[in-house]
């Protein structure tokens, strides 16, 4: 994917999520860091409501830490409150389902939202948990052993999908 | 490289280097935040089990160490030198090894005696947290007087920290030195010269008995207790003439720099060693050191649980 995809899949997901939503007063976007944030902000520009938007840092809640070594871990930043609104999760890639289940018990601490709705830039497949996203950017059918990597302007300097082997 | 945090253990900071102590710092920014949160507590260490040893009186730093535990999901438990068989004479070590025979995955001690942490972790599979040993070191005050710092000033590079007090008897003081010239601060410690001795200039800091030339060019101003337990002699003639010649009162206050951190690891002697107004002033951050202390215990205990070390 380049840029240009990127920016038409944005713009049809934030439609999607405006549709789904005729309610706007309560919807806020949090996306997960580092490459969900960009996301997320993105989206929210495109629907110029001014939507809060948050971030956060799945580290503390992951399930793998005991596998790991010692990871880097960054504060989460949701500057509103939950409680009430419709929260817009955004990620750049699904795979097993495991961040989003991080990112869910994590929501869930700030508050309590009257729903989450899951927006993905990539689709990937292989779920280990049964976790299905609301608004999808492009579905890719991938072997396990292959990468994704998502590249965004703010974080890398280009914006581009690219499945490594 | 990138930096990371490789230790299973935190005896001291003489250990660590400064890309450590900085990963460990920015580390404790996120479980700062995790207090602020409606639900403060992450599921981190689930199923973890965390033993707090002191053997030495302790209420804010054990009460710290254990609701950061509780806050990372562990569960913890207290024991101190009265309610433990060390009364009925079992050694140090055959307590370490009960309760590690129990499971424990981490113990958290603070001891009388300098060294007790490393005599531990040399034959402890657990991970052994130092949490004060004799006049040794207490990591975790310094790193939550450095993050404190770091958060009030962003950085530690080139500051004047003055530590005035009792440095002598201070683990506190020998963590803060190490601590602050590793990350290049200009450390100047200051008070009488029986609880001053010259031989502190070996550490890489100052030593003065001025106290107004120490305190003029401060930008942060760290004050120490006078540890009574410890002294086995009188060091000064009474506390009054101390705190004549060495307090901070109202009229030295005057004489700092107009935006000077009053810091104080606790428990303040109001009157003593700090002028209580000055202990409740803006200028004061020692209540804000205790809030730091948490995020910093979370964190210390978050990395050396966390996944594979070098050992």
């Amino acid at each position: 994917m380049d840029a240009a995809a990127i920016t038409r899949a944005l713009t049809r997901m934030a439609h999607e999520i405006d549709e789904r939503n005729p309610d706007d007063a309560g919807i806020a976007f949090i996306g997960i860091r580092t490459h969900g944030v960009p996301l997320a902000q993105r989206l929210a520009s495109i629907l110029k409501h001014n939507f809060p938007t948050g971030e956060l840092d799945i580290t503390m809640h992951r399930d793998d830490i005991a596998l790991r070594g010692a990871p880097v871990v960054g504060p989460s930043h949701v500057p509103f409150d939950v409680t009430g609104k419709t929260i817009v999760l955004v990620d750049d890639v699904l795979f097993t389902g495991r961040s989003i289940r991080a990112a869910l018990d994590e929501i869930t601490d700030f508050g309590r939202p009257k729903q989450i709705q899951l927006a993905v830039l990539i689709d990937r497949g292989h779920r280990e948990l049964p976790i299905r996203p609301d608004y999808v950017g492009k579905n890719v059918p991938t072997a396990l052993a292959e990468r994704v990597t998502v590249r965004l302007t703010e974080v890398d300097g280009k914006d581009e999908v690219m499945i490594e082997r | 490289m990138k930096p990371t945090w490789q230790h299973k253990h935190l005896l001291g900071i003489q250990e660590l280097s400064a890309d450590e102590i900085v990963f460990l710092l920015d580390a404790a920014k996120a479980f700062k935040e995790v207090g602020e949160r409606s639900v403060k507590k992450v599921p981190s260490l689930r199923g973890k089990t965390i033993i707090n040893l002191f053997i030495e009186p302790s209420t804010r730093t054990r009460t710290s160490f254990e609701l950061a535990a509780k806050r990372l999901s562990a569960d913890v438990i207290n024991i101190t030198a009265t309610s433990s068989s060390l009364v009925k004479g079992e050694t140090l070590k055959d307590t370490a090894l009960n309760l590690q025979a129990l499971n424990a995955d981490m113990i958290v001690i603070r001891h009388s005696a300098a060294g007790a942490p490393h005599f531990l972790a040399k034959f402890l599979k657990a991970s052994v947290i130092n949490a004060g040993d004799g006049a040794h070191e207490h990591p975790t005050q310094a790193l939550l007087d450095a993050f404190t710092i770091r958060e009030k000033r962003g950085r530690i590079q080139g500051l004047n920290v003055t530590i005035l007090g009792d440095i002598l008897y201070s683990r506190v003081a020998r963590s803060n030195i190490w601590l602050l010239t590793k990350l290049g601060a200009h450390v100047t410690l200051a008070g009488p010269s029986t609880l001053v001795p010259r031989v502190f200039e070996e550490f890489g800091c100052r030593v003065t008995h001025d106290i107004e030339e120490a305190i003029r060019d401060a930008d942060v101003i760290n004050l120490l207790r006078i540890q009574h337990e410890r002294q086995r002699k009188t060091m000064f003639p009474s506390i009054g003439e101390y705190t004549a010649m060495y307090g901070l009162n109202k009229d030295r206050f005057t004489r700092t720099k107009p935006d000077v951190l009053i810091m104080h690891p606790g428990p303040i002697n109001r009157g003593v060693e700090i002028d209580s107004d000055i202990a409740d002033s803006v200028r004061s951050v020692i209540l804000e050191q205790v809030t730091n202390g948490l995020a910093v215990r979370m964190a210390v205990l978050f990395l050396c649980a966390g996944g594979k070390h070098e050992d």
